[in-house]
């Protein structure tokens, strides 16, 4: 069966700082996933454990069954992408196009082949009029639409998006939510770090809350959000619509402004 | 006489074919918490650029029309004298660490190292502003070894510390948990307060409807609007140039779809709970009648 295993895992940075331990988590190939939590929780930590770029410290990452440990990290990179945090630590290559055929080249496919896939990329993140640019020459957002494109090339089997919510604009954020729904057609895992509470709550049915170092809760969004100790302790918020209705005693899992006009109603007419 | 003064500004960046800003007038008073929103590529940073001085100074390009500071040409300004007048915070925070530190510690004392800052003071109001963004654990950290939100804090902290009139902010909480996104907004509000002049770029609406004087819209390099929050917020004609409405605002357009009727538009979660409140206390009053 085609998922990803941490296994009691722990993670020791080489200046010896423990920055995750004893993750326990199964996340299938079918799934979207969404990781909140503090920052400096680990959660960078823990999705760089999913596609071999960290190797654990102590127990064992299982890619479909196959311990990370005895591959190379662009071994894995086939079946996990991982789209950094900061776009910066990823790009190196002197066009946004060079930048997403890196991999395909890598994979020595035919020239038409890694064209073909690069429009493909370049189209579903809506960059292509950006392909002969210098990745340096666009703007931050841009240039992690330009990172996503050159995960979404090699059409791994999973992807780990980093924060690919921060600094988006309205526009950004819905050419997003569409990749998700390419994602999930094309039956790619997903699994996405963000600080974006709405975000969470109207596209992800799985969320995991991580504070320092640990995996604190793992539920659907509505028992994240109803949970107040986890809020506190992974400091993440409800959703603003969940804030009001929460302080309104409307309830304390209320998601989204058609949720609360009906609690809001129910209220009314009782 | 305002304190910063744009007129009729168009702004292109050196080989560039569009104008990053088109026709902006627009007028800023000391004191006040403007924030700064629109699209991506509206020109938002630009406009920090514009008033911190690096345009004209640092981005050569062509520069037309007015920009005064105090009265003064920005284009004849010195730049050592606007350094310690305002503060930027850039957008990118993986940008802004210096790479010259070894230590958290020295990197949030950097600005104030340049500007001549005695060390007693310099060490009291680094351990102040690191315990204020929760950061006090890091303080001999490597900067370099630190989370993304993590270095967003510092180099926030690094900006805050020189404690500058005036300070321009371009997205600081972008990397930031929910709390600390709240945290970083309650400091500016505070500085606010003690009389310094705020421009803020945020996506983050609900945050700036709770703080913000005034907002600015930038679409294109147009300023398309500039006003009061509650009116440029409560402006459903924005939503179509790409903005994003304050939740409570979504709220209020589906509430009245369904029929019932505020008496004005919430931009915050306390209004909204005030006139939800209203409308349920109202209905009670109709039944005990
Ligand atoms: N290269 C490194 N060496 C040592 N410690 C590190 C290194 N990178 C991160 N850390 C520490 O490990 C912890 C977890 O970092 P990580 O980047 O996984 O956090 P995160 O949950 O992704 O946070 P954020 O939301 O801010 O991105 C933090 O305390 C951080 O300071
Ligand atoms: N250094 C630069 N050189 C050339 N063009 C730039 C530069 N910085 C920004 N631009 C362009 O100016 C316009 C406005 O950008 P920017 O001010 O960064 O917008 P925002 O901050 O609202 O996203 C965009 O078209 C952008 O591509
Ligand atoms: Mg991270
Ligand atoms: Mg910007």
């Amino acid at each position: 069966m085609n998922r990803i295993i941490l296994d009691h895992v722990s993670f020791r940075y080489p200046n010896g700082f423990l920055a995750n331990e004893d993750l326990n988590l199964t996340i299938s190939q079918e799934e979207q996933v969404a990781i909140v939590g503090q920052n400096g929780a680990g959660k960078t930590t823990a999705v760089k454990l999913m596609n071999g770029l960290n190797k654990p410290t102590e127990g064992t990452v299982y890619i479909n069954d196959k311990d990370t440990k005895d591959y190379t990290t662009a071994q894995i990179a086939k079946y996990v992408g991982y789209v950094f945090q900061n776009p910066d630590d990823q790009i190196f290559n002197q066009t946004v196009y060079d930048e997403i055929a890196y991999m395909p080249k890598y994979y020595k496919y035919t020239e038409k082949e890694t064209k073909k896939r690069v429009d493909e990329a370049a189209d579903v993140m809506q960059i292509r009029e950006f392909l002969k640019c210098n990745p340096y020459e666009i703007p931050y957002t841009i240039r992690k639409l330009v990172t996503i494109a050159a995960i979404l090339v090699v059409r791994p089997e999973y992807i780990i998006l980093d924060e690919p919510t921060a600094g988006q604009d309205l526009r950004g954020i819905r050419l997003l939510e569409e990749l998700l729904g390419y994602l999930r057609g094309q039956k790619i895992g997903v699994v996405t770090i963000t600080h974006d509470m709405e975000f969470v709550a109207d596209n992800f049915k799985r969320v995991i809350a991580m504070a320092n170092k640990h995996i604190i809760a793992d539920g659907s969004a509505r028992e994240i959000f109803s949970r107040d100790e986890v809020i506190k302790e992974s400091k993440i918020k409800r959703t603003e619509m969940g804030m009001v209705a929460k302080e309104m005693g409307l309830g304390s899992d209320i998601l989204n402004p058609r949720e609360l006009a009906d609690a809001a109603e129910r209220r009314l007419r009782s | 006489m305002a304190y910063i003064e744009l007129k009729d500004v168009d702004y292109v960046y050196p080989l560039a074919k569009e104008p990053a800003l088109k026709q902006v007038t627009a007028s800023f008073e000391r004191g006040k918490f403007y924030g700064v929103i629109g699209e991506n590529a509206g020109g938002k940073t630009t406009l920090c650029n514009l008033l911190r001085g690096l345009i004209p100074h640092f981005y050569k390009g062509k520069l037309k029309g007015d920009v005064l500071i105090d009265g003064e040409d920005i284009r004849t300004l010195n730049m050592d004298v606007l350094s310690t007048q305002m503060g930027y915070i850039f957008q990118n925070p993986f940008t802004q660490i210096s790479g010259v530190k070894n230590t958290v510690f020295e990197e949030i004392a950097l600005g104030m190292e340049n500007l001549g800052i005695p060390k007693e003071e310099m060490i009291e109001k680094v351990f102040s502003i690191a315990e204020l963004l929760n950061i006090e654990h890091l303080l001999q950290n490597n900067p370099n070894a630190l989370s993304g939100g993590q270095r967003q804090k510092v180099a926030f902290a690094s900006v805050i510390a020189m404690d500058t009139d005036t300070f321009v902010i371009d997205e600081p909480t972008s990397q930031l948990d929910p709390d600390g996104t709240a945290g970083i907004f309650e400091i500016i509000h505070k500085l606010k307060e003690q009389g310094k002049t705020i421009v803020l770029v945020e996506h983050k609406i609900d945050l700036l409807a709770e703080y913000a004087d005034e907002v600015l819209v930038l679409k294109k390099g147009e300023l398309l609007a500039k006003g009061r929050t509650s009116e440029v917020l409560s402006d459903f004609t924005l939503t179509g140039q790409g903005v994003m409405i304050p939740h409570t605002v979504s709220f209020y357009q589906e509430f009245s779809a369904r029929g019932h009727v505020f008496s004005k538009v919430p931009i915050t979660k306390s209004e909204c709970v005030s006139q939800l409140a209203g409308m349920i206390q109202g209905k009670k009053g109709e039944e005990s009648v």
